[in-house]
């Protein structure tokens, strides 16, 4: 197959307020991005900025209100709910909060299974399986029998990773995947993925808002602005030498552990900006 | 399991559901108790007195076993607790679920029908439609089920519409799960405890309206009844008093139980509420304070040996923090670093004294100033608190009242810390909050939380804490919460706030960015203990302990070499 795994062109999302007759809510301004096989392409912007959305829109939990979303060559932007869920084979996600995004009541066994037997295994190949799955990412075994409070929030998050990994997608919807984790775990779960990617070979859209994040895992970096993709390109290039003023300003907000550096930094940034508090 | 071993526990539980269970046991055995049929007639024993051979607890005005048609009545209650408990729940259940999951249009139509539902006078609907039911109270019970289905969906809904955006739904519609199956397996285990609970308020109220229309004489006369007996009890007041209390005993006992298991479990199921918080007595010492020794004269704060322990899980008290040592100078700004769980957190509320109710501060010493903090009560602690020593929260938007206005809130902040007159107050405030970088402060005065954004609701708490110029600032994890250009700002802030005030910071966070950009020394806290301090620059340039020089190489690089394109 020829051309990108998933590719998004002049993607519009519209949410619509609560109220009558109230107008709906752009926050996408038409977004276009490819992400090709066995890779990751970063999507980097803050807080509304509607990475979150992009996402969304490409797991199916967000219907597009233009534009159009592509996966291997078939637009997928408008499935029904039946070959929607034939698409979970191939598209995964691994979301934010570790704490929410696995059932308190169920066990990690019954979670990993889930999925697996309503794509056709068998109890018993399901249960061989998880056992694997729980191995790639560097959980015992035993895990299978416990609760998710059970695990810490690096732990669970490995246990998100091996649900996202069960069916063996081509591509993983990884959103903010690391944020809610401490500094040393967060650093031991992106080699996760990225070991992972090395040898399962799918593809990661990885949105953060952090862009040593991004630089840390992705290919390609793309940067959202307010709805809008401002920059584009190799992760090397977009995360140390950006073009947009958005991305540098962004990149020189971010904090370094070294206190001369720093200030430097502040330096940089404070001509970039004005700054607002004089 | 263990919830069912927490209910056991509970007394109130236990009890309840053991009278209940022997109740229906009694019931169930009717046929080897009962000597006589419910309406086998007697007429040699008419109002025959407790302790007749045969007729333990006599007989009626018509001759009838008194303890037969107890135990028979106990099976009609225990039929209609059934019937309408099992109807209200499988029409609320069903109907909720798919109400709160579905659509809003789905839901609309619910909603009518239940509205509908619930304008119906209950009891009068279901003696008009006697007719109707043929006097059956089997079928009275069906209608009475319907009837209580509007309280079973609203729960069931908006429970459905709590979990509905969980994000472990999400994972499981991208896993390709059906609506059904997500239906049953991840909404409706979260919605069980609840229905539970509501079903046994309604178990006694089936039971309580089947005897009230059995007593009102509406029905069938053949079918005995708690009802009934009362009322023919009662016609015999005067003749045989005790005809009366047998029924009426066991039906308040019956019901009684209901409401009172229905509460239990609600305490067991629903997990019980967390303890007010007791204000006014500060938080528990157990130390003995003694007088600072050799303090650092330079210093403002002094925390010297501090240790703060919980309650562990096996009664054996749990220390979170370990014999904490850190000094804050005048018009110092210091980094606590760790992870989550390292005990930063504590270390600062210690200062504040707002540590929760159940640590105990076991050791150490807190100087402020010359002062011992440890051991101080609330009140000796308030003219302290928020005017020596200010707070500024990571959350800011929990942290703000949403039904106060953003300058009703600073005003009497303000008022109480300074106290001074109201129109002082808010010129201060305004003059804070322009100071504060706030564009248009007129606005914002006049603004509710939730029209700021997060950058705008910190600065405006920023504002609120330096309002009194307090010589020590806490500040906790003030930026994780915000995008890092804001974050940015707001470290610009307080860094131009500290110099003008000429205030300490103690700033608590898990960023070494942070840190290298505000702070001149730098503590870094390790599962409780502070492992590492000294200068921002030597430490983080040249770290000592292996924990810390693990965390900073933990930081992913800005300049290192990163993935080349595998493709």
């Amino acid at each position: 197959m020829t051309g990108p795994l998933l590719d998004i062109t002049d993607l519009r999302v519209a949410f619509r307020p609560r109220g009558f007759r109230a107008r709906p809510l752009e926050v996408l301004h038409g977004v276009s991005l490819q992400v090709g096989a066995g890779e990751t392409l970063g999507l980097v912007g803050e807080s509304g900025s509607g990475k979150t959305t992009i996402g969304r829109t490409v797991l199916g939990l967000v219907r597009a209100s233009g534009g159009s979303v592509r996966f291997e060559g078939r637009e997928i932007g408008g499935l029904g709910a039946r070959q929607r869920r034939a698409l979970a084979k191939d598209i995964q996600v691994v979301f934010q909060d570790p704490y929410s995004s696995l059932n308190p009541s169920m066990t990690i066994g019954d979670i990993l299974t889930e999925p697996l037997v309503v794509q056709g295994a068998t109890a018993r190949e399901a249960r061989t399986r998880v056992r694997t799955l729980l191995d790639q990412v560097g959980l015992p075994s035993d895990a299978a029998d416990r609760l998710p409070r059970e695990f810490s929030g690096g732990q669970r998050q490995r246990i998100a990773i091996a649900r996202a990994i069960a069916p063996e997608p081509k591509l993983i919807v990884c959103d903010e995947p690391v944020s809610a984790l401490d500094l040393s775990t967060q650093a031991r779960v992106l080699d996760l993925f990225i070991d992972i990617q090395r040898r399962t070979g799918a593809a990661y859209l990885f949105i953060s808002h952090d862009l040593a994040v991004v630089r840390h895992i992705s290919h390609r970096v793309a940067v959202l602005y307010r709805g809008e993709l401002v920059e584009t390109g190799p992760a090397a290039t977009v995360t140390s030498t950006p073009e947009h003023p958005y991305t540098r300003r962004l990149l020189l907000a971010a904090p370094v552990a070294d206190p001369i550096e720093q200030r430097k930094r502040r330096e940089a940034r404070r001509q970039l900006t004005p700054h607002p508090t004089t | 399991m263990s919830t069912w071993r927490k209910l056991l526990r509970d007394p109130q539980a236990a009890v309840t559901g053991s009278i209940l269970i022997l109740i229906f046991a009694a019931g169930l055995s009717t046929p080897l108790l009962a000597q006589h049929g419910p309406n086998e007639s007697d007429l040699s024993m008419v109002n025959a007195p407790a302790g007749t051979p045969g007729y333990l607890l006599g007989a009626d005005e018509s001759g009838r076993d008194i303890l037969s048609r107890l135990l028979h009545s106990i099976n009609t209650s225990a039929v209609s607790a059934l019937i309408g408990t099992g109807v209200a729940l499988a029409v609320g259940v069903s109907a909720g679920l798919v109400g709160g999951y579905f659509g809003a249009r789905t839901r609309a139509i619910a909603e009518w029908a239940f509205n509908l539902v619930m304008t119906f006078p209950g009891l009068l609907l279901l003696i008009l439609l006697m007719p109707v039911t043929g006097g059956d109270y089997r079928y009275t019970m069906l209608i009475f089920g319907v009837l209580l289905s509007p309280g079973i969906y609203r729960i069931v809904r908006n429970l459905v519409l709590g979990v509905k955006n969980e994000l472990y739904v999400d994972a499981a519609r991208v896993s390709g799960l059906g609506n059904a199956r997500i239906l049953g397996r991840h909404v409706l285990s979260v919605v069980r405890g609840p229905i539970i609970i509501a079903a046994a308020f309604m178990m006694g109220a089936s039971i309580a309206t089947q005897s009230g229309l059995a007593f009102l004489g509406v029905g069938s006369k053949e079918i005995p009844s708690f009802g009934d007996m009362i009322s023919s009890g009662f016609r015999n007041l005067y003749v045989a008093p005790t005809q009366f209390l047998w029924p009426s005993l066991l039906l308040g006992l019956i019901t009684a139980s209901l409401v009172l298991l229905g509460n239990a479990l609600r305490d067991t199921l629903a997990g019980s509420r967390p303890q007010p918080a007791k204000v006014g007595q500060g938080q528990r010492a157990e130390v003995t304070p003694q007088p600072p020794a050799a303090a650092d004269p330079e210093a403002l704060l002094e925390i010297r040996d501090l240790t703060i322990a919980y309650p562990g899980p096996g009664g054996q008290p749990r220390e979170v923090v370990r014999g904490a040592t850190l000094a804050i100078h005048r018009g110092q700004t210091v980094g606590l670093v760790g992870e989550s769980g390292s005990g930063k957190t504590q270390t600062a509320f210690a200062v504040l004294g707002v540590l929760p109710d159940e640590a105990v501060v076991t050791r150490g010493s807190i100087v402020f100033e010359g002062r011992e903090l440890i051991g101080l009560s609330d009140s000796e602690m308030r003219p302290l608190r928020g005017k020596q020593i200010a707070y500024v929260p990571q959350e800011p938007m929990s942290n703000l009242d949403p039904s106060y206005t953003v300058g009703a809130q600073l005003v009497e902040g303000v008022r109480s810390a300074l106290g001074i007159s109201k129109s002082e107050a808010k010129t201060r405030v305004l003059a804070l909050l322009e100071r504060c970088g706030i564009a248009d402060p007129e606005r914002t005065f006049d603004s509710y939380p939730h029209q700021l954004s997060g950058g705008m609701a910190q600065r405006v708490l920023i504002a609120g804490a330096v309002a009194s110029r307090p010589k020590l600032l806490i500040a906790d994890e003030p930026t994780t919460a915000l995008d890092v250009t804001v974050q940015a700002e707001i470290l610009d802030l307080l860094r131009d706030l500290q110099a003008e005030l000429n205030m300490a910071v103690l700033l608590v966070t898990h960023n070494f960015g942070v840190v290298a950009d505000i702070c001149e020394r730098i503590a870094v806290m390790e599962r409780g203990q502070i492992v590492e301090s000294g200068d921002v620059l030597e430490v983080l340039r040249g770290p000592r302990h292996e924990y810390t020089r693990m965390l900073l190489d933990s930081i992913l690089d800005h300049t290192a070499p990163i993935r080349e394109a595998s493709r």
